[in-house]
C-alpha cells in the first residue's frame, strides 16, 4: 500500500494548489462582491461599431 | 474610461462543436453496437475488431474524450473570451490544441481496435498517445491560463474556477495513473502492480469523472444557463462555496469503486466517507442550477434550450445522490458488478453531459450563425427522444442490476446457489434488448440535431470574429524603480502556482515513484510466484482482448461468492499483477478460481469454448475468439517482457530473458499435447495455447497455500 504515499502526495499538493489559489482569491477581494458578478455576466458586449453587418435574417 | 477593441474567435468554437457532434454520433454508434453485441453475440462475426472487449473502450473513451472533450472545450473557448473580455490568448495555440486532440482520439480508435490497451478504464491508451495528450493539455492549458492572465475584468467568474480546477487535476491524474515501463512502441506495463495498482486506476477513474465529466461541466453550466434563461444564478455565494468545497473533497472518493475487494479496508472507508460527504457540494450544484430559473418557468416550457438544461441537471442531481448511496457498503454489495452500475453512469452521461451539451449547441450555433434554430419543433422532438431514450435505456439496466443481484445472492431451502452464472446472465436478454432500443433512440435524436444544427448553420452566416468594445481594466500597480526581480511574479500568483505544482509534481514523481513502488512488490504470500512466459503471453492476449471488461477477478468475501467461486481474493495474491485485473462487471462469471477447484476445466473446453462458447454454454452471451486458433504467440516479445518484468521487481532469475521462451515453448507443447489427447490438433504456439496457460493458473497459487494450510493442521 506504500503508493498510497504517492497518491497523498499527489492529492495534496493539487489540495495545496488550490488552498493557495483560494486564499489569494480571498485576499485580493475575488469574493468581496457575491452579487454583480452573477449579473455582470448577462449583459452581451457593446458590439463594436465597425462590425460588418448586423445579425441577418432566415433566408427562408 | 477607455473603451478597446477586442475581437473574439469564434472559428475555434466553431471547429469544436463540429468534432463535438461529429464524435458524439461516432461514440455513441459504437455504443449501440456493443450493446446490440450483448444481444446478438454472433455480431462480432468472428472479427478481432468488431468484438465487444475491443470495442468497449472505444466506446468508453470516444463519449468521454472525444464527445465530452471536444464539448467543453468549445464551451470554455466561448464562454472564458466573454468572461475574460479578451480573445484566446494565441491563435495558434488554439489550433495545435484542436488539431493535436482530433489526432489523439483518430490514434485512440485505432490503437483500441487493434488490441493496443493497458486495460486500465477510461486510460486504455498507450503510453505514446499518453504523450501526446500531456502535451496537448499544456498547450490548453497555456493557452487558457494565458488569457485569464491578460483578462479585462478583474473578478475571476466562478465558472472560470471550474476550468481551472480541471485543468490542473486532470493533468496530474492522467500523468500519475499512466505511468507505465514500455516493452515496445504499442506495449508497456502499469509501473504499479495489484492492489495498488488497482487504487492508483480508481483515484484515476473516479477523478476522471469528477474532473473530466463534472467540474468542465459545471462551470459550463455557471455560464450557459445564466445566459439561456437571461437571469444571475439563483446565488453566486453558493457557487463559489460549492466549487470549493467540491475540489478539496472529490479527491478521495474513489476507493469506494474498490469496496469488499482486497484493498484495506480502511482504504474502502476512507472513499466512503469521502463519498458521503460528496453529496453536500453536488447538490449546492444541482440546487443552484436549478433555482436559477425561480420565477423562469414558464421559460422552460417555451425554450427548448433551456429543457435541456433542466433535465441535464437533474440528471446530475440524481447520479450525484445515487453516486454517494452506492459507497455504502451494503448497497454497493449488491450494486457492484451489476448493470445497475451501467444505469447510473449512464443517467450521469446521457442525463448531465449528453443533454447540457445538446442545450449549449442548441443555443450557441444560432447566435455564432447570426440566426435562428432551423426547426423548434425538430428540436423539440429531439428533446423527447432524447428522455424517453434515457428512460428506455436506464430502466432495465437498474431491473436488471438488482435481477441479477438478487439471482447471485440466492440460496435454495438446502443451502446451495439457486442459480448457475449463466442462468442469472440469460435472465437479462431481454433488459439488453430494451437497453438497446434506448440508445437507439437517444442516438435518433443526436441525428436529429445534427441535421438540425446544420441546416441553422446554413441558414445564416457565421462571424468568426466577433469585435466588441470593452472597457479597459484600469492598472492598479505600477512598477517601482529597483523592486526586486522575483516582485512581477508575486504579483501574478495563478501562474505562479501552476508552474510550482508543475515543477514540484514533475520532481516528485521522478524521485519518489522508482523507490518505494518497486520495493513494495515484495510478495506476502510465500505461494505466490511470477507467471511463466506462456502465461504472461496469455495475460497480455487476456489484456488484448478487453476480456477484464466482463470478467472479474475479484471473489469477494461473501458467502455467495466464495460458494460459487472459492476462497475470496487476498492482496497477496496480486503482487506481480502489472496491470491487475479486478475488472469492474460481471457479464460473465469472475475468474478468479479459474484454474482451481470445482471451476477448474480442461484445456480442450476452453480450446473449444473459446471458438464457439454457445456449443458448451447454451445462450451465452460471449462472443466467439477463433483468432486465437489461427495466431502464433508473438514469442519474439517475450525477452523485453522478462525484462521490464524485472525492473518491475517481478523475481525472474538474471538472465532468464534469454531462456524464457524455451519455457514457453516446452509449457505449450504439454498443452498441445493434452488437447491431443482430447482429439484437437493444434500447433502448440498457437495464442489461444498461451491463453489456455493463464487461464488455468488463476487461482492456483493461493490453492497451494490453502492446501499446505490444511496439512499443516
Amino acid at each position: 500500500m506504500s503508493v498510497i504515499i504517492l497518491l497523498i502526495g499527489a492529492s495534496i499538493l493539487v489540495a495545496g494548489g488550490f488552498l493557495f489559489a483560494f486564499v489569494w482569491s480571498v485576499k485580493s477581494g475575488q469574493f468581496e462582491d457575491d452579487y454583480t458578478p452573477g449579473v455582470r455576466i448577462l449583459f452581451d458586449d457593446q458590439k463594436s461599431k465597425t462590425q460588418p453587418n448586423p445579425i441577418t435574417k432566415s433566408k427562408k | 474610461m477607455d473603451y478597446v477593441k477586442v475581437s473574439y474567435d469564434n472559428k475555434i468554437v466553431k471547429h469544436f462543436a463540429i468534432a463535438t457532434v461529429f464524435w458524439g454520433i461516432i461514440g455513441m454508434t459504437v455504443g449501440l453496437w456493443i450493446a446490440l453485441e450483448l444481444v446478438f453475440p454472433q455480431l462480432n462475426m468472428g472479427v478481432p475488431q468488431l468484438t465487444f472487449g475491443r470495442d468497449r473502450p472505444i466506446h468508453t473513451n470516444a463519449v468521454i474524450f472525444a464527445f465530452v472533450g471536444n464539448g467543453i472545450f468549445m464551451g470554455v473557448y466561448y464562454s472564458l473570451q466573454r468572461l475574460c473580455k479578451a480573445r484566446m490568448f494565441n491563435d495558434t495555440l488554439s489550433k495545435i490544441h484542436f488539431w493535436g486532440w482530433q489526432l489523439i482520439i483518430v490514434l485512440a480508435a485505432l490503437s483500441l481496435s487493434m488490441g493496443f490497451t493497458t486495460s486500465k478504464e477510461y486510460a486504455e491508451l498507450e503510453w505514446p498517445i499518453d504523450i501526446l495528450i500531456t502535451l496537448i493539455w499544456v498547450v490548453f492549458g497555456i493557452n487558457m491560463m494565458g488569457t485569464i492572465m491578460v483578462r479585462r475584468e478583474r473578478h475571476i467568474y466562478v465558472g472560470i474556477w471550474f476550468y481551472i480546477a480541471t485543468l490542473v487535476t486532470v493533468a496530474m491524474l492522467h500523468i500519475v495513473n499512466s505511468l507505465a515501463i514500455p516493452v515496445s512502441l504499442t506495449k508497456s506495463y502499469s509501473m504499479f502492480g495489484g492492489v495498488q495498482d488497482a487504487l492508483v486506476q480508481w483515484w484515476y477513474g473516479h477523478n476522471a469523472v469528477a474532473f473530466f465529466l463534472t467540474t468542465p461541466y459545471l462551470g459550463l453550466m455557471y455560464y450557459f444557463l445564466p445566459k439561456a434563461a437571461n437571469r444571475p444564478v439563483y446565488s453566486y455565494k453558493l457557487s463559489i462555496v460549492h466549487f470549493w468545497t467540491l475540489i478539496f473533497l472529490y479527491i478521495w472518493a474513489g476507493p469506494h469503486h474498490l469496496l469488499y475487494t482486497a484493498l484495506p479496508h480502511w482504504a474502502q472507508t476512507l472513499g466512503t466517507a469521502f463519498s458521503i460527504m460528496l453529496i453536500a457540494p453536488s447538490w449546492g450544484g444541482m440546487v443552484n442550477g436549478l433555482l436559477t430559473l425561480r420565477g423562469a418557468w414558464d421559460k422552460v416550457r417555451e425554450d427548448v434550450v433551456l429543457k435541456f438544461m433542466v433535465v441535464a441537471v437533474t440528471a446530475y442531481g440524481m447520479s450525484t445522490f445515487e453516486g454517494p448511496m452506492l459507497s455504502l457498503k451494503n448497497v454497493n454489495a449488491i450494486g457492484h458488478f451489476t448493470d445497475w452500475i451501467v444505469a447510473h453512469v449512464h443517467v450521469g452521461a446521457l442525463g448531465w453531459n449528453g443533454f447540457l451539451t445538446f442545450g449549449i449547441l442548441y443555443w450557441l450555433i444560432p447566435r455564432m450563425w447570426r440566426t435562428t434554430i432551423y426547426s423548434k419543433s425538430l428540436a423539440n422532438f429531439h428533446f423527447w427522444i432524447g428522455t424517453l431514450g434515457i428512460l428506455v435505456y436506464a430502466v432495465p439496466m437498474y431491473w436488471g442490476g438488482f435481477t441479477q443481484a438478487l439471482m447471485w445472492k440466492d440460496f435454495n431451502p438446502d443451502g446451495q446457489l439457486t442459480y448457475t452464472f449463466l442462468e442469472t446472465s440469460t435472465q437479462l436478454k431481454g433488459m439488453y434488448a430494451l437497453r438497446s432500443i434506448g440508445g437507439a433512440l437517444y442516438l435518433t435524436g443526436v441525428f436529429m440535431m445534427a441535421y438540425n444544427l446544420f441546416k441553422t448553420a446554413s441558414q445564416g452566416s457565421f462571424l468568426a470574429n466577433e469585435e466588441v468594445e470593452v472597457p479597459e481594466m484600469p492598472k492598479i500597480y505600477n512598477k517601482q524603480k529597483g523592486e526586486n526581480w522575483h516582485r512581477p511574479i508575486e504579483r501574478r500568483p495563478i501562474q505562479f502556482m501552476v508552474l510550482a505544482l508543475i515543477i514540484v509534481i514533475i520532481g516528485g514523481v521522478v524521485e519518489l515513484v522508482p523507490t518505494f513502488l518497486i520495493k513494495s512488490n515484495v510478495p506476502t504470500i510465500s505461494s505466490v510466484k511470477p507467471y511463466t512466459p506462456l502465461e504472461l503471453q496469455g495475460r497480455d492476449i487476456y489484456v488484448r482482448e478487453g476480456c477484464y471488461n466482463c470478467h472479474s477477478q475479484m471473489v469477494r468475501p461473501f458467502r455467495s461468492e466464495t460458494e460459487r467461486y472459492g476462497e475470496y481474493s487476498k492482496a497477496g495474491e496480486f503482487v506481480y499483477d502489472h496491470p491487475f485485473q479486478w475488472g469492474s462487471k460481471r457479464t460473465g462469471p469472475d475468474l478468479a478460481r479459474e484454474g482451481v477447484g470445482w471451476l477448474k476445466k480442461p484445456d480442450s473446453w476452453h480450446y473449444i469454448h473459446m471458438l464457439d462458447p454457445r456449443s458448451l454454454s447454451t445462450g451465452s452471451i460471449m462472443p466467439a475468439y477463433p483468432w486465437l486458433h489461427e495466431d502464433e504467440i508473438d514469442t519474439a516479445s517475450t525477452p523485453a517482457k522478462i525484462r521490464v518484468m524485472q525492473k518491475l521487481g517481478v523475481p525472474y532469475e538474471e538472465g532468464y530473458d534469454q531462456i524464457a521462451n524455451e519455457d514457453l515453448m516446452k509449457q505449450a507443447d504439454a498443452i498441445a499435447l493434452s488437447l491431443k489427447t482430447d482429439n484437437i490438433e493444434t500447433a502448440s504456439n498457437m495464442e489461444i495455447i498461451a491463453l489456455i496457460a493463464y487461464l488455468q493458473r488463476l487461482g492456483v497459487d493461493i490453492n497451494a497455500e490453502t492446501n499446505q494450510q490444511k496439512l499443516e493442521k
